[in-house]
């Protein structure tokens, strides 16, 4: 008997949605121009690109040309955060970030730190929401820039974007927003929260890997950390992705129409798994916010029991999750994300990270509440952590 | 990923759980990194009659813990003394690389407990 397979690890990879792969197709072999170039293959390839980068600024309310494609949302964020800085130099060498951040921006920060600017990190509540007062009096006139994501790829909050635009903004600093975990998941507009750089990715919209867009409001100094071609307005040389480029624009129309009703069917099958968990098996707790949470995110810590074994027990149920424990990732070190909301390091170790998907129906949430309790209860058994009433 | 042989002690750990008039106990690890077990013995004639674990921890981790508990039965404590970390893993098929380090305390276990033992052993004569 095979087991039925069931994937909830839709924050490590998304599978394409058939429209877009329909979308990419003629972008292989049909389609090959140069986007650059001025005949007519290059015209066709360059149409097509120019559609798409209207697609993605459909999607977060942006103008077309504020649109730049990257590799992915690592790059826009490493391009968002270097290309400021190093362009804004001489205005100050002050960056604010919080502590919930991607690796994506925390290290570029990093790297920056070492460069001579002064990097500051912003704490988060028990939920995972930035401290916008604690913002505020961050800020210097030396600040040139603030990067806050949207909302947390872990946990799912969902931060105070507008709230923290005002602040940075009364400051006159530029503010840069990773939404690439709340992108199509949640409504973006670029304008009415007046943000200045936002990052995306291609994968987190079901659209193919190896892309992403940077958006840039028009006028806001930066520089390119790619040099060469002088593609994408001289911010990121290099012969253009076409093929993805489109898939991403597919990814994004199909996102913008069916946000609200993909949205709508998640948080449904959200709220019914971490009831189904929280209210089935003893001390387990949900990660992040009740209510200002992705619609696609779950994560739930389970006292006296580590991620990586939850992780390989639904493995072998046929269900795909992922983890905060340090054993599961490449650092040995359990989620800068739940250590900076409060969580101590056993309590880290014990979470279960699990991101649904638009191929997930009621019976794949109903397996997972039906198998978990005695996964918990096994693995409490082996513990020697778990108190004797638990057993 | 992990070998079948860690897999299986990882789905069916022999010799899970405690022993409550043990005559040795040993303590390794900490749940801060991720990582912790108890190894309890019973011994007789100088010879391991009984071994248990409970740990918490990662596949490596307990599948490392339901090892030492096959090889460690029957030995005597000077055999059981001279089992390793390598012992364990190669049992196992291997390890991942970064399993090695910070999963692996099973033998250690193992001779904190023979330890535990020979201590309880010293303040009784």
């Amino acid at each position: 008997m095979t087991v039925r397979r069931i994937y909830l690890d839709h924050t490590s990879g998304m599978p394409l949605d058939p429209r877009v792969v329909d979308a990419m197709t003629p972008y292989f072999d049909r389609v090959y121009g140069n986007p650059s170039s001025p005949h007519s293959f290059g015209n066709e390839a360059r149409r097509a690109m120019e559609d798409a980068r209207g697609q993605v600024a459909a999607l977060i309310g942006a103008e077309a040309r504020e649109v730049l494609f990257t590799s992915g949302g690592t790059e826009s964020n490493n391009l968002a955060i270097q290309g400021v800085a190093l362009r804004n130099r001489s205005r100050g060498t002050h960056i604010i970030t919080s502590a919930i951040e991607h690796m994506s921006v925390i290290n570029p920060c990093q790297a920056l730190s070492k460069q001579g600017f002064q990097i500051t990190s912003i704490p988060v509540d028990s939920y995972g929401v930035v401290d916008v007062d604690a913002l505020r009096a961050a800020l210097t006139d030396h600040t040139i820039l603030v990067s806050i994501m949207y909302a947390n790829n872990e946990i799912g909050t969902i931060q105070p974007i507008s709230a923290i635009s005002e602040v940075v903004h009364a400051q006159g600093s530029l503010l840069h927003v990773d939404a690439v975990a709340a992108a199509g998941q949640i409504p973006i507009a670029v304008q009415v929260d007046a943000i200045d750089l936002l990052s995306l990715s291609s994968n987190d919209l079901y659209g193919p890997r190896g892309v992403g867009a940077l958006y840039v409001k028009a006028g806001t100094r930066i520089q390119p950390i790619v040099q060469g071609g002088g593609q994408e307005r001289g911010l990121r040389s290099g012969t253009e992705n076409v093929a993805g480029i489109v898939g991403m624009g597919a990814a994004a129309d199909v996102a913008q129409r069916e946000l609200s009703q993909d949205a709508a069917r998640l948080v449904g099958l959200r709220d019914r798994l971490i009831h189904g968990l929280v209210d089935a098996i003893p001390e387990a707790y949900l990660n992040g916010h009740p209510t200002q949470r992705l619609p696609n995110n779950v994560n739930v810590r389970f006292n006296y029991i580590e991620g990586e074994s939850l992780l390989l027990s639904l493995d072998m149920e046929g269900v795909a999750a992922s983890s905060g424990s340090a054993c599961a990732s490449k650092t040995l070190e359990p989620s800068h994300v739940l250590l900076a909301t409060g969580l101590k390091h056993e309590e880290a170790h014990g979470s279960l990270l699990m991101t649904l998907g638009r191929q997930n129906i009621v019976d794949d949430v109903d397996h997972v509440v039906e198998v978990m309790p005695s996964i918990v209860k096994r693995l409490r058994a082996i513990s020697p952590l778990t108190p004797k009433e638990l057993m | 990923m992990y070998s079948d042989k860690v897999m299986d002690h990882f789905r069916n750990p022999r010799n899970m759980g405690e022993i409550p008039d043990a005559d040795g106990v040993g303590t390794v690890g900490n749940p801060v990194c991720g990582d912790m077990m108890n190894i309890y013995i019973k011994v007789k004639d100088d010879r391991i009659v009984d071994v248990k674990f409970k740990t918490f921890g990662c596949g490596a981790a307990i599948a490392t813990s339901s090892m030492i508990t096959e090889l460690a039965k029957g030995l005597t404590l000077e055999d059981a003394m001279k089992l390793t970390r390598s012992d364990v893993a190669d049992s196992l098929d291997g390890l991942p690389p970064i399993k090695m380090h910070c999963s692996n305390l099973a033998a250690d276990g193992l001779h904190e407990a023979i330890k535990d033992y020979r201590q309880k052993k010293e303040a009784e004569k």
